[in-house]
């Protein structure tokens, strides 16, 4: 094991930050002090060979007691280059988390618990939060181009009534019915096809091809055809996860194995007992493939679609006319929304994915 | 050791009327002939080949790669179409044979469901068949134990050996207990040590239940261990070069490969195989 | 063995039976179809409004007939659903007819977007590449870093195009680089999830051979895993490209940029110009297919000097 000179670094930059200049703040606040002392004391300790059950709390202790540290500084008046004490010791900081991702993956390998395997992520996220908070802060950013973390958490809980009816318009009542009907469509139109190599062949490659095109700019068009409410986005929605889950399915379907296929045969199994017993099964991973790619693209077509005219609600409608009103946090708020809607879905695509693809190679771990 | 029971005495009506009877034969070959046609030039993979099963036989078809054993093993089992020639299964043609369940067949590799337990891919035939769900899970139940794996039921196949998922695969082949057993290298993948141990069961297994099987290998010990009688094939094009009945006993055990005879018999087939004359 | 598991089917009749066993015929039959149905749906969808219009002129009225609906209805000048025929003349009006510098041209402003569309393109793969090489050679990174760029995609990024347009706008930036920085960020995720499995491709076989070469850390990387990892960036790139494509065109519709593709279907929307936003959305969609056929060119050009087969 080499020196560990990235707590060296760390080391040698937190003890030189406090000597530099904190711009307004003048000095450190006492209290400030005292936990940036604290946090120092871990990283040094982290620097004798420890396993990785203490060192990683450890790590993560000392880096939260930093950042206490250097927030209680900034908020006593550290702003822009005229505080390099304060940048510097952020450096510092910026080395210990690193650490503190390292160990707590490490031990999350060790243990093969899949609760520390999400620590490494979530620090890294709560990081990129803290940094993005204390940059605006700390350089006077304007918070039109780009809002705090804690003005956009209020925008959240201010405006929650909006939010909901937001979401109910784009997700429940546009997104769902599409994304059913979509891949619903989808799935059907692969099976039928599939008794019919001709247009098989015939379909593959154009259900490729649009999956490629700019689907989303039918939307206009929908609105024409369906009106202004939540039709005409569903309709856009439908379009969108119709070719992925089409040529999933296809593909899915010619996913079984030769000789799975010739044993059927020699059962004298009849195309549905085929169909039903062994191909659909083994196109389950490829039709959850679909699903998955299908609920991200669901989202943003109808959204999108929201750009081209809707009833006064809807997550589009708030994104476009927010920006209009330069209300850049109601704008982040939406979009928190959004993304921990699609992940959601994501997510639950994924558990049931695991569930009943749960012999996949890769879903298994070797018995 | 495991209680076998000749399964086929007990219900001899589940695959239909044709039930053949001792001597008579189970798979007649004449002149027959297969043509690929391929993408460069049409490749005749079995050209005139004749050949008679009897019951009860176990026979080896032996060659190199290329020589046609496995078409041929697929043409008696319906999944190929010879260009040429005659062939009867159990009297009638393969595809008839095929539609009555008259054989059960063993692939190279296990080809089992891995989203299937192995008591429900041993069940995958007889489901197919329509049988009720508790005379399934008896009838796999007996099959599981005679390869020995009782205890193994509910486990998944990707939670198994190779030589286990093996024994599963012949597991079901024999649940609706075909007549005919048709094998394609189904030992081929596995280490040697593993292979001698199941020669050793399958054998048994052979010998106690009466089938007839079709096997196909690349290895002398393998077919001279196994067989009453041993084809050897040669390729471009695909046919048969020698028949070597087998004066080995009908019961064996490991030991029989130090023998005289064994060697006799392996030189034969090496001789055969090597496409040189056969010494009388 | 792999003679035994030949294709059983019979040999097909020469020239007819050919055609229609490959991909050409299929492919012609079913677009074929589609036309069909394309003109059997514009004459359907329009054939309300033409018969409120027949109702209202004396003339017309109970007199018309079915020829003449489906002259009428192929041929109005703001349709539900334009005709294929009425789609071809107007991009032959403004694709050919009129001059490529000229704003009127369809072709100018699949320019605009085809070249945000490209440096769009070209960041996001590096950025990919970048990324995936990182996230493959730094343990940490991989497991702090892979489920952010997955929950990357889950922000709806083509719905945030508006809020990316007007800041980076207040700070200056205009005109191309918002449209490449939206692309940027669509592509940047295939080709990430592509490059990684790809680096992480060789076996474990290969990379214990080259170690045993006492081969540098970065030898093993452009020996064995960028080399490696080409059938796997490739597929990706196609999609990345069509996403860079979707971004560019999304990027000009909210602020009603006025060049464009996007700012054409905004401009044909607006003014109920239905033929236009066809045309326009023919060409987009005709950009993003050549943009995807030019990678798969350059893909079988990489494969076939690598001895891969196409």
């Amino acid at each position: 094991m080499g020196r560990d000179y990235i707590l060296i670094a760390a080391l040698l930059a937190g003890i030189v930050a406090p000597f530099l200049s904190v711009g307004n703040a003048e000095s450190w606040p006492t209290a400030a002090m005292a936990l940036w002392i604290v946090a120092l004391a871990a990283a040094a300790i982290l620097l004798l060979p420890l396993s990785a059950s203490w060192a990683a709390p450890l790590a993560i202790g000392g880096a939260a007691v930093g950042a206490v540290a250097l927030y209680l500084l900034l908020d006593a008046g550290a702003r822009g280059l005229a505080a390099p004490g304060l940048w510097l010791a952020m450096i510092a900081l910026a080395f210990l988390v690193w650490r503190a991702m390292e160990r707590s993956a490490a031990l999350g390998a060790r243990t093969k618990s899949r609760f520390l395997d999400l620590a490494a992520p979530i620090l890294l996220g709560i990081w990129i939060v803290y940094l993005w908070q204390a940059i605006i802060v700390g350089f006077d950013v304007p918070h039109v181009l780009l809002p705090p973390p804690t003005e956009i958490a209020g925008a959240i809980f201010s405006s929650t009534g909006t939010l909901v009816a937001d979401f109910v318009q784009t997700f429940i009542r546009s997104m769902i019915p599409g994304y059913a009907i979509g891949c619903g469509a989808g799935f059907l139109v692969g099976v039928l096809v599939d008794r019919i190599p001709f247009f098989q062949r015939g379909l593959l490659p154009l259900g490729n091809l649009a999956s490629a095109l700019p689907i989303v700019a039918v939307a206009p068009i929908m609105v024409m055809w369906f009106g202004f409410d939540w039709q005409s986005k569903a309709a856009v929605v439908v379009i969108m996860t119709f070719f992925p889950m089409l040529v999933n399915t296809i593909a899915g379907l010619a996913a079984l194995g030769r000789f799975e296929l010739d044993l059927m045969r020699t059962y004298a199994a009849s195309y549905g007992q085929t169909l039903r017993m062994a191909r659909l099964p083994a196109a389950m991973p490829f039709i959850f493939n679909a699903l998955k790619v299908n609920s991200t693209l669901a989202l943003i077509g109808a959204i999108v679609a929201e750009f081209f005219g809707t009833p006064i609600v809807g997550m589009g409608f708030r994104i476009s006319a927010e920006v209009g009103r330069m209300n850049i946090a109601m704008v982040w708020a939406t979009i928190v929304v959004a993304a921990v809607t699609g992940s959601a879905a994501y997510g639950a695509i994924s558990l049931v994915e695991r569930s009943l693809t749960f012999w996949h190679p890769s879903l298994r771990k070797v018995a | 050791m495991a209680k076998i029971e000749l399964l086929g005495d007990r219900d001899p009506g589940l695959r239909g009327e044709t039930v053949v009877s001792a001597g008579r034969p189970v798979v007649e070959v004449a002149g027959l002939n297969l043509v690929f046609q391929t993408a460069d030039a049409p490749v005749t993979a079995l050209a005139d080949v004749n050949l008679t099963v009897n019951r009860g036989d176990f026979i080896s078809l032996i060659g190199p790669s290329g020589c046609g054993k496995t078409t041929l093993l697929r043409v008696i089992a319906d999944l190929e179409r010879a260009t040429g020639g005659a062939i009867k299964v159990n009297g009638v043609s393969p595809e008839e044979a095929r539609l009555k369940r008259a054989y059960g067949y063993v692939f190279q590799a296990s080809a089992l469901y891995p989203w299937r337990t192995v008591i429900r891919n041993v069940t995958l035939p007889l489901e197919i068949m329509g049988l009720a769900k508790a005379e399934r899970l008896e009838r796999a139940r007996r099959v599981i134990e005679l390869v020995d794996l009782s205890g193994f039921e509910r486990k998944f196949p990707w939670q198994l050996s190779g030589g286990m998922q093996q024994r599963v695969s012949i597991a079901r082949a024999l649940s609706f207990d075909p007549e005919l057993l048709l094998m394609d290298e189904p030992f081929g993948a596995l280490d040697e040590i593993i292979r001698d141990r199941l020669n050793e069961q399958l054998h048994q297994l052979w010998e106690r239940t009466g089938k007839t099987v079709i096997f196909v290998t690349h290895s002398i010990p393998e077919a001279v261990f196994l067989s009453t009688r041993i084809v050897v094939m040669s390729p471009r094009p695909g046919r048969i070069v020698d028949i070597v009945e087998s004066r080995l006993p009908r019961e064996r055990n490991f030991e029989i490969r130090e023998t005289a005879e064994f060697a006799e018999i392996a030189h034969r087939l090496r001789v055969g195989l090597r496409g040189g004359h056969v010494d009388e | 063995m792999s003679e035994t598991y030949l294709a059983t089917r019979p040999a097909p009749p020469r020239r007819w039976g050919r055609l229609a066993g490959g991909k050409t015929f299929p492919v012609a039959a079913v677009v074929f179809v589609l036309i069909v149905v394309w003109y059997l749906g514009a004459i359907g969808l329009n054939s309300g409004r033409v018969i409120d219009g027949y109702d209202a002129d004396d003339d017309m009225r109970n007199k018309w007939t079915t020829s003449d609906l489906i002259a009428d209805t192929l041929s109005m000048n703001r349709p539900v659903l334009p005709a294929p025929h009425q789609v071809l003349v107007e991009l032959d009006k403004s694709v050919l007819e009129t001059a490529p510098t000229s704003n009127r041209s369809l072709l100018y402003h699949a320019w605009i977007t085809l070249s945000a569309a490209m440096v769009g393109f070209a960041m996001g793969t590096v950025l990919g590449i970048v990324l995936a090489v990182g996230i493959v050679h730094v343990r940490t990174l991989e497991r702090a870093l892979m489920p952010w760029v997955i929950a990357s995609q889950t922000i709806p990024i083509l719905a945030i195009a508006p809020m990316i347009i007007v800041v980076l706008g207040a700070i200056g930036f205009v005109g191309l680089v918002p449209k490449a920085i939206i692309s940027a960020y669509l592509c940047f995720f295939p080709v990430t999830i592509g490059m990684v499995k790809g680096l992480t491709s060789p076996e474990l076989l290969q990379l214990d051979l080259i170690r045993t070469y006492s081969a540098t850390p970065s030898q093993v990387f452009w020996k064995l895993r960028w080399p490696a990892s080409m059938p796997f960036l490739f597929p990706s790139l196609k999609i990345a490209v069509a996403l860079a494509v979707v971004g560019a065109i999304v990027g000009e519709l909210p602020t009603g940029a006025s060049a464009g593709l996007g700012a054409r279907l905004l401009a044909g929307s607006y003014y109920g110009q239905t033929v236009q936003i066809w045309s326009a959305l023919v060409l987009a969609s005709l950009v993003a297919g050549l943009s995807v056929a030019a990678v798969g060119w350059a893909e079988r050009l990489t494969l076939r000097r690598m001895g891969g087969r196409t």
